[in-house]
């Protein structure tokens, strides 16, 4: 049996995106599509598109060409405000933090909570970040310094934090477990199951290809800024998957 | 790392070490704070100790002095609570001393020559427009810069660096290089004088509003952490706080109340409004200078504006992580022309406050002051790489290079010493705060 296992209106399909820099396809006419309460791994090479793909579709950049569909409805997403819009909560592989700023003003950054009066009502926002990562990671416990001052499954977790907490419905994972030791490998691990069995759609840029057979349920691969193909993870090896990556050799149950 | 749970409404482990190390750690005073005011503290007493031993007595510690100092402090602090903004974003502004001139000259222009064929001489209207003129001129510029950095991509360095050029040619050319002289009285009031500072009651009253003000927000504080169930200070640390901040209130309007006018104001004074009796017998208050409470006033709304709103958060991340800010959807190119703006209307009013001290206004009004203002600022600690500082800090950093200023003038050092001493000062304080911030580290 080939082809996708879902039926219906798919939550992300992103149709023939292209976006070049300076005349270099960074991505060239790449279709992929999310359902709700999957887990669709993005592979390739360094320089294979995938982040610059998953950028256009949480704001950072502009497509030149192509059409992205939330629900089956045509939308442009312009801007990261555009993409939180449309629930899309995005954790990059820096993770994007201000490591000047304590974990709550990360968190609610760029959506602070204001009190009636129109000013920043840190402590609530504090007490609702205690709440978030007394959930994600109950040892947390450095609500007062800079993240600058955190351990890099600390900084992960409030980045991961800021995803959840806004109930993101599509989420980008930028190669979550790079920078993180197994025991916090094994707590992203748990926490993506927990997101998929809530519905969410999930894509997730990922090198290690064990972490891929583990999480994802289908896996599209990249090379050169092309789509080589898209396999259910369930019907093919590893070594399928790594002969996609490096020869772009596309096996026969990929479509 | 710690992880041993606790439940966050425990109170906080006994405290242990030193009494000071406590007190420190009860009342969470940034150490770089009292570092700061320990150092001005260095400097006046060790210039007043130097004037008392080589100079016939000490001038530095008298309220004639300190006084001086405060309004001479104004236009520099003013300013640097805007170039805070400008360097927490990882820029520099070096056009403010510029943009002090030609504000400062447009000002001129509009009150001595332009309003008065308007509205008549010394209507009461004249300083109010020409204030805000000021401030707007000087806010439209600094946009303008702002617009050249952000969105035409020049670096702040060079848009400034041109802007220094540019806006003293234009301070020179707004008249020919032709001093204006003398400004509208009102508007000479802003700049202080015995005319210009708001007398014995008036500084009572702003002394209590100011104690008022600190133990509401000592209870308030203390009420929202409850609210939330957060760590508690202790109870005598709260008091000893307030005592702290109203005492050093209280202090400061014995002292400007301390400050007579002198004999010939009084004399003209008790002419001037008929009054009978002996001057040598007045003892009329100066008190708190009009700049020094309009310094106040930008430090407190300034203060407000950094911690309290989104614009002065999305300052700092922008600061700490410009790519992280625009992918929190903070619009940062919009941002930097707001900071600009904002310092360039500062700028403006800073140059309401020198040319009404003057009583002119004058193309060379502001020269060097960009290097002052910067100086205050890093001195205040402000990091050059960006994301770190507070507007109380760059207060305290013009009032540190105001008391060595003015300190070498009263010994007599000449102006070439002058300047070697700041240069010096400035590449120490850089030094010791890079110390003190890899120790906490």
């Amino acid at each position: 049996m080939t082809g996708n296992p879902n039926k219906g209106t798919p939550l992300v399909e992103m149709r023939d995106i292209s976006i070049a820099f300076g005349g270099i396809k960074a991505v060239d006419h790449v279709t992929v599509d999310l359902y709700p309460g999957e887990v669709v791994g993005l592979l390739g090479h360094n320089g294979a598109g995938k982040s610059t793909l998953i950028k256009c579709l949480s704001g950072a950049y502009h497509k030149d060409a192509g059409e992205i569909l939330i629900n089956g409805e045509k939308v442009e997403i312009d801007s990261p405000r555009d993409a939180r819009k449309y629930n899309i909560e995005t954790i990059y592989q820096t993770l994007a933090l201000a490591d000047n700023l304590d974990a709550a003003s990360n968190l609610f950054l760029g959506r602070e909570l204001v009190s009636s009066s129109g000013f920043l009502d840190d402590t609530r926002m504090e007490a609702e970040t205690r709440k978030i990562m007394g959930r994600l990671n109950p040892n947390f416990r450095k609500f007062n310094v800079p993240v600058s001052a955190l351990s890099g499954g600390q900084r992960q977790s409030v980045a991961i934090a800021r995803a959840v907490y806004f109930n993101a419905k599509i989420l980008i994972m930028d190669e979550p477990t790079a920078a993180l030791g197994p025991h916090e490998t094994q707590m992203v691990a748990e926490l993506i199951q927990e997101l998929k069995a809530q519905g969410l759609g999930i894509f997730l840029i990922e090198h290690d290809i064990h972490a891929v057979m583990d999480l994802c349920d289908r896996a599209v691969v990249m090379k050169n800024g092309q789509r080589v193909g898209c396999v259910n993870v369930n019907e093919v090896t590893d070594d399928d998957i790594l002969g996609m990556i490096i020869a772009g050799k596309k096996p026969p149950q990929a479509y | 790392m710690t992880d041993t749970p606790s439940h966050l409404s425990t109170p906080a482990p006994k405290p242990s070490g030193n009494p000071l190390a406590r007190l420190l750690k009860a009342t969470e005073i940034d150490t770089r704070l009292l570092g700061m005011l320990g150092a001005l503290l260095l400097i006046w007493v060790g210039f007043h100790v130097y004037g008392a031993i080589f100079n016939n007595g000490g001038a530095f510690l008298t309220p004639r002095n300190l006084w001086n100092l405060s309004v001479q402090t104004a236009s520099i602090g003013i300013m640097a609570t805007g170039m805070v903004l400008v360097i927490v974003t990882r820029n520099i502004d070096l056009s403010v001393g510029s943009v002090v001139g030609v504000t400062g000259m447009a000002m001129g222009i509009l009150q001595v020559e332009v309003l008065p064929d308007i509205v008549g001489i010394g209507h009461w209207s004249i300083w109010i427009v020409t204030t805000l003129f000021g401030i707007a001129l000087g806010g439209l510029i600094g946009a303008f810069h702002g617009w050249l950095i952000a969105y035409r991509k020049i670096p702040s360095f060079i848009v400034t660096l041109g802007g220094l050029m540019v806006w003293r040619g234009m301070a020179f050319l707004a008249n020919n290089g032709k001093t204006i002289s003398p400004v509208d009285s009102t508007f000479a009031l802003l700049g202080g004088g015995p005319y210009g500072a708001i007398g014995a009651t008036g500084s009572w009253i702003v002394g209590l509003l100011a104690c008022a003000g600190i133990i509401f927000l000592l209870v308030n504080g203390r009420a929202q952490r409850r609210k939330h169930d957060f760590p508690l200070r202790p109870l005598w640390a709260e008091v000893f706080l307030g005592a702290i901040g109203c005492g050093a209130v209280i202090g400061a309007v014995l002292l400007v109340n301390a400050y007579p006018w002198p004999i010939g104001i009084v004399k003209a004074y008790v002419k001037d409004q008929g009054l009978t009796v002996d001057p040598e017998t007045l003892f009329i208050s100066h008190g708190f200078a009009i700049p020094v409470l309009i310094l106040i006033g930008v430090g407190i709304v300034m203060t407000v504006l950094m911690t309290r709103t989104r614009f002065g958060r999305y300052v700092f991340a922008i600061g700490g992580n410009p790519e992280a800010a625009s992918l929190a959807g903070i619009n940062t190119k919009a941002m930097t022309t707001k900071i600009f703006a904002l310092m360039g209307a500062l700028t403006g009013l800073a140059a309401v406050i020198a040319s009404a001290r003057l009583n002119s206004a004058t193309n060379a009004l502001g020269t060097l002051d960009e290097l002052y203002v910067i100086a205050a600022a890093v001195i205040g600690g402000t990091s050059l790489a960006g994301g770190l500082g507070t507007i109380y800090g760059a207060i305290l950093g013009a009032l540190v290079m105001q008391s060595l200023q003015s300190g070498m003038v009263l010994i007599g050092f000449d102006a070439s010493i002058q300047r070697i001493v700041v240069g010096l000062v400035l590449v120490f304080a850089v030094y010791l705060d890079n110390v003190y911030n890899s120790r906490r580290k």
